[in-house]
């Protein structure tokens, strides 16, 4: 793999570059009158002549890779006739790719037009020549990096605090990389939310009764408002919530004060790990678990006892989210309460209080910030999950609060609008980003204020 | 005894009663919290094993198969080419009909080809392909049964369900218990399922290809998320100076933690696939996505082990006049390496877990082909769970539950191992 | 349990006149005390609280050995010791605050007006609401001022109506002598006081429900000199309506405070008598040593 031989080859210019400077700064140091003489151990010479050879080699390496594509593009692009040129940037870059895969053998030439086939020798000729290239210009690189680093090895060059500045570097761009995930996250979904409410008209999408998206791939209902209403999404996301913390709430608040509170140590050191199975269970399988087993229950029962409950219905999904958030809400509200000191709880007993007088009158009154914020995370995991509600949900958007009836959630949305091939520019795929974007804003600052009352709360008693 | 005091021992008297009871319903609602905990468990892995199990096994029927070089279409000689493209389908369709000669019927006839798997064909070319002195003869072979004959094998379809509701016909009921009767039905352990991709037939599913999707797509999450995490976490703890940049990396950490997993695929979808160009579908995308989304996992629990180290070894090592780095790597990091290592198989583990974003950038397609590398379209294991669980045919939800069991077996050792690390490590 | 009535009977001459024979006793090796029999006269004429024979487990430790030890009608009883030396249990068990760890056993016979507190049919409600508690460091509850000194008589139902609340919490708070500092902010939050405030309002809390006795536990240690000042002189003022047991660090609160002292050693009580009997000529070496500040 042409990839791979590159990358092999840079970390064997690397090791040689190591060996080199490593011998050279022993000759150095021998001439100047002993090893003692040089201000690092030879190995240090040696690391900073292989960082030196192999940082830049690679940062050109990772360039070359991700611009390879456009550059090859642009190239072929306009050697070929001039009405593909003229073509809209989707149609052209459907003609392109059809070349592209006619080139590597994927589709024979009966599929393909004549201009095509040309472009495509003369993509194969730049590919090749791409490839040769790439290795020579990083190798090259790579040697007079390496090079160039053996050069400067003399006695009083301080190589090894040189070799631990650009580590130190490198361990920061490491941390650096959770800002730039945010960055990546809010840029991308922000740019694409934008070009969809150049389309969309923003208060149509925030306060919208209605949606229906699929009206709008249609030629000529392209943009038809009113279509893409958010407040349903909204609706049937919270609904299904919160049908999810009625059941993680009570049964996750009350297993940590029974676990906390009232069980043996020995009791708890089982129980508790079992319990947080649930939490390592993939959603995946809870999504299985409601569609294929809690939905038909549910609506049998119903139906034993004359209601009608949609085989989709919210509360199947809400119910096996409870489930799947009950071992969050648990440990949560565990930590919390054992955070709260036990003079409290002396101090009630000693007055003759029942543990559950002292539970209830001092120990959750004084925890409730810190319950609070927990169950606020809690209800962030829930708005963001995805595949229950993904395989367990309806598709319809209804506006309603009967848990008995089907709804749609916001992820259900996202995911419905971008799987499958959708043409990247249509508002039906940009909507799925608006609807990352109020997703992303939510959950964070539920979070944002979750975490604030926590550390809040526990600064209260440390 | 003043006044004051005996009349309140009086009301509190009278009042205990009533706070006993209420003391033990408190408590009593304590309890049934954590059965109720407790009972959901139980009932989905009840519900999952037992839907599963049966997926385990495969069945089969012998079928005495009449390898003519007519009906196959071949020549005196054939050649490879000429064996590949031979008529096998009809060969097991005569086969069917010589044992059951009594079907005549156009729609009886098609009932009764559709008690065996479309897989056979294929497993009789190899076998044929194989030993080529087989043409001409007549010989037993255990074919595979189709996904609706063997449940009824399996005694997962009774006559009972009205015949207009079940797939499977009385008629080819009668057939199947005929072959019984001949022991001419028998039952093996599944080792298709793990060495074929995904089918359109469920008897013919396996999930080798999404174990090796999920293979290549843990091992770039691992390669990128692992050494990133770790010198993250040690430029957070040993290096970093108390700023405004450190705070807002700190602050990034934390939320990251709690973002929802589905919006790291909107990022793989705009930034990796559309912006970058890299290919849809692999499991290099898929990868670099989940490393990004367990990297606040690795980070913080990296943070945990690495602050857990007797400040003595940095002193010791710093007094001999080692560099801070050297302290760090040298003598830091290997001490804190179970812990860290626990962090991250279990952000590992939730890697492998996860779909929502997979689904983003393209993983879902339908794959049969086991993927060679990490640039081949490919699936997960739970991806595929999600597209089996949508298919209506009853063999599905059994290999649904089926490949459940299989991802909840490498969740559990995964654990287990970060558990074993943990326990060693508290022993030191 | 069982081996205490058989120790009642042998009561008069194990713990008679004990302080010229103790006198006599040779303890030389004053670090040996493992069969030991207290000096002084642990029993008086009308206890409110008698313990006899109380031995408290921890687990394998025998934290408290065989202590008998009345606490007479409104008075004041100081225990003291060298840290460790079990006072603090001892006070523990009198109203059973030892049974929420679970790991701790009590043995022996603790009697409240001649009632076993740990015989069968006893419950910790009723009596801890009759023998209150205050504790080392000031723990009020994060609610208002108010509502921490209602806590007890609103769990243990003792007022009808809000007025008869509001009567509680006014003395409780008169008789804590904190309800002039605090009569224009009841509805702040107690945890906004000042530590001595906070420990008068705890004594408060714990008066409200008109506790028989009042088990005090180092309840000066988290003080400065002023505040523990104010709440000895509420001691003193307190003492005629409770029964108190205080256990303390400070030699000369004890002295300043109570009527009796008790002097607890390695989980034995060595020495009880009369505060100034104690002071002034103790029986015991260890007593000795101890109060001249030779070790504590």
């Amino acid at each position: 793999m042409q990839t791979s031989t590159v990358f092999l080859t840079l970390l064997a210019l690397c090791a040689v570059s190591f060996f080199v400077a490593r011998h050279r700064s022993r000759l150095v140091g021998m001439a100047g009158g002993g090893l003692t003489t040089l201000n690092s151990l030879p190995k240090h010479y040696g690391y900073m002549a292989a960082l030196w050879a192999g940082l830049p080699a690679l940062a050109l390496f990772v360039a070359w890779l991700v611009l390879e594509s456009t550059v090859l593009q642009r190239l072929v692009v306009v050697t070929l006739p001039a009405e593909i040129q003229a073509m809209p940037p989707s149609e052209q870059g459907l003609y392109y790719n059809q070349l592209v895969a006619y080139a590597l053998g994927n589709v024979d030439a009966s599929q393909v037009s004549e201009a095509q086939v040309q472009g495509a020798r003369y993509y194969s000729e730049l590919a090749t020549a791409s490839k040769q290239l790439k290795m020579l210009l990083v190798s090259a690189v790579a040697v007079l990096g390496g090079l160039l680093a053996v050069l400067r090895i003399r006695p009083d060059f301080r190589a090894r605090n040189h070799v631990e500045t650009i580590f130190t570097s490198i361990l920061f761009i490491c941390s650096f990389i959770a800002v730039l995930t945010t960055l990546g996250i809010v840029l991308s979904v922000l740019f694409e939310a934008i070009r969809f409410f150049q389309v969309i008209d923003i208060s149509d999408f925030l306060f919208g009764l209605q949606w229906s998206p699929q009206m709008a791939i249609r030629a000529d209902q392209v943009g038809a408002s009113g279509s893409f209403g958010f407040v349903p999404l909204l609706a049937g996301t919270l609904l299904i919530s919160f049908v999810a913390m009625v059941i993680a709430v009570p049964v996750g608040l009350m297993s940590a004060i029974y676990l906390s509170e009232y069980a043996s140590r020995r009791f708890r050191a089982v129980t508790k790990p079992v319990l947080e199975i649930l939490a390592g269970v993939p959603t995946v399988v809870y999504g299985f678990f409601a569609a294929l087993t809690v939905a038909p229950f549910l609506r049998n029962l119903g139906e034993s006892i004359g209601l009608s409950v949609a085989s989709e219905s919210a509360l199947a999904a809400g119910l096996v989210m409870g489930i799947m958030i009950i071992p969050f809400v648990m440990s949560l509200s565990d930590d919390i309460i054992s955070a709260v000191p036990d003079t409290m709880r002396e101090a009630s007993l000693g007055m003759g209080a029942t543990m559950s007088e002292t539970i209830r009158k001092v120990l959750l009154p004084a925890a409730l910030p810190g319950i609070v914020g927990g169950i606020l995370l809690a209800v962030s995991r829930a708005i963001g999950e995805t595949m229950i509600v993904v395989m367990a949900a309806g598709l319809s958007a209804k506006l309603t609060i009967n848990p008995l009836e089907a709804v749609t959630t916001i992820t259900v949305q996202i995911v419905t609008l971008l799987v499958g091939d959708q043409e990247f520019d249509s508002p039906k795929t940009l909507a799925a980003f608006a609807l990352g974007l109020v997703l992303f804003f939510v959950t964070l600052m539920l979070n944002i204020v979750a975490l604030y009352v926590v550390r809040k709360y526990r600064e209260q008693y440390e | 005894m003043n006044k004051d005091t005996f009349k309140n021992t009086k009301r509190i008297e009278a009042s205990l009663k009533k706070r006993y009871a209420r003391e033990r319903r408190f408590r009593l609602y304590g309890q049934l919290a954590v059965l109720t905990g407790f009972v959901f468990l139980f009932i989905l892995l009840f519900d999952i094993v037992s839907k599963g199990s049966p997926a385990f096994t495969q069945q089969y029927l012998k079928i005495t198969v009449h390898f003519d070089a007519d009906s196959l279409g071949l020549g005196a000689s054939p050649s490879e080419e000429d064996i590949r493209q031979a008529n096998f389908s009809g060969v097991i369709k005569a086969s069917l009909r010589d044992m059951f000669p009594e079907v005549t019927g156009r729609s009886d006839k098609r009932q009764l080809y559709r008690l065996v798997s479309i897989g056979a064909e294929y497993d009789l070319r190899d076998r044929v392909l194989d030993d080529s002195s087989l043409l001409g003869e007549r010989k037993d072979i255990w074919l595979l049964a189709h996904s609706e004959a063997a449940a009824y094998l399996k005694g997962q379809v009774s006559r009972d369900i009205p015949e207009a509701e079940r797939k499977l016909k009385d008629i080819q009921m009668d057939w199947l218990d005929t072959l019984r009767d001949d022991g001419r039905t028998r039952g093996s352990f599944n080792t298709q399922f793990f060495q074929y991709g995904d089918s359109r037939e469920p008897e013919l599913a396996g999930i080798r290809a999404a174990l090796q999707g999920s293979f290549f797509t843990l091992l770039v999450t691992f390669l990128l998320a692992f050494p990133i995490g770790v010198f993250a976490a040690v430029y957070l703890e040993e290096f970093a100076p108390r700023n405004r940049i450190t705070d807002l990396i700190e602050i990034n950490i934390n939320n990251l933690a709690a973002v929802p997993s589905i919006v790291f695929g909107l990022l793989g979808l705009a930034v990796f696939i559309n912006f970058f160009e890299l290919p849809r579908s692999a499991p290099l995308v898929g990868g670099i996505v989940l490393s990004l989304m367990t990297l606040p996992t690795i980070i913080i629990t990296s943070r945990a082990a690495i602050q857990s180290v007797s400040p003595s070894i940095r002193q010791a090592a710093l007094g001999v006049g080692a560099s801070k780095l050297q302290t760090v790597f040298h003598h830091v990091l290997p001490v804190a390496m179970p812990g860290i290592l626990t962090g991250s198989i279990i952000g590992m583990a939730q890697a492998l877990g996860e779909s929502a974003p997979l689904l983003m950038i393209g993983m879902v397609a339908f794959i049969m082909d086991v993927p060679g590398s990490v640039t081949d379209p490919s699936t997960v294991l739970p991806v595929q769970i999600y597209l089996w669980a949508d298919s209506p045919e009853r063999g599905f939800t059994e290999k649904t539950s089926a490949a459940i069991m299989v991802l909840m077996g490498f969740l559990i050792l995964m654990n287990a191992l970060a558990i074993y690390l943990r326990k060693r490590f508290e022993v030191k | 349990m069982e081996g205490s009535e058989k120790m009642t009977a042998l009561e008069p001459t194990t713990y008679g006149a004990v302080p010229e024979e103790a006198a006599g006793l040779d303890i030389h090796d004053h670090t040996d005390v493992s069969d030991y029999k207290t000096i002084g006269s642990p029993f008086v004429d009308n206890p409110k609280m008698s313990a006899r024979n109380v031995n408290v487990y921890y687990a394998d430790k025998h934290a408290i050995m065989d202590v008998s030890l009345d606490i007479g009608e409104n008075e004041v009883i100081a225990m003291i010791g060298p840290s460790g030396c079990g006072k603090s249990t001892f006070l523990r068990s009198l109203n059973r605050m030892n049974d929420i760890i679970p790991i701790c056993r009590v043995d022996g016979d603790i009697k409240l007006d001649g009632e076993d507190i740990y015989g069968t049919g006893q419950d910790t409600v009723l009596l801890r609401a009759r023998v209150g508690m205050v504790f080392q460091k000031p723990n009020p509850f994060p609610k208002s001022i108010y509502e921490n000194v209602a806590y007890g008589p609103k769990i243990h139902g003792l007022a009808h109506n809000k007025a008869e609340m509001d009567e509680i919490v006014e003395q409780s708070l008169r008789r804590a002598s904190l309800w002039d500092e605090v009569k224009d902010v009841l509805d702040k939050p107690g945890t906004g006081l000042s530590g001595g405030q906070q420990q008068r309002l705890c004594i408060a809390r714990a008066i409200a429900v008109s506790p028989e006795v009042i088990l005090m536990d180092e309840p000066c240690s988290a003080l400065d000199p002023i505040a523990t000042a104010r709440i000895e002189e509420l001691i003193d003022e307190l003492k005629e309506r409770f029964t108190i047991a205080i256990v303390t660090h400070s030699m000369q609160q004890a002295a300043r405070v109570s009527q009796r002292t008790a002097y607890f050693h390695l989980g034995k009580l060595i020495e009880v008598g009369e505060t100034k009997q104690i002071f002034t000529m103790p029986s015991h070496e260890l007593t000795e040593n101890y109060i001249t500040g030779r070790f504590g």
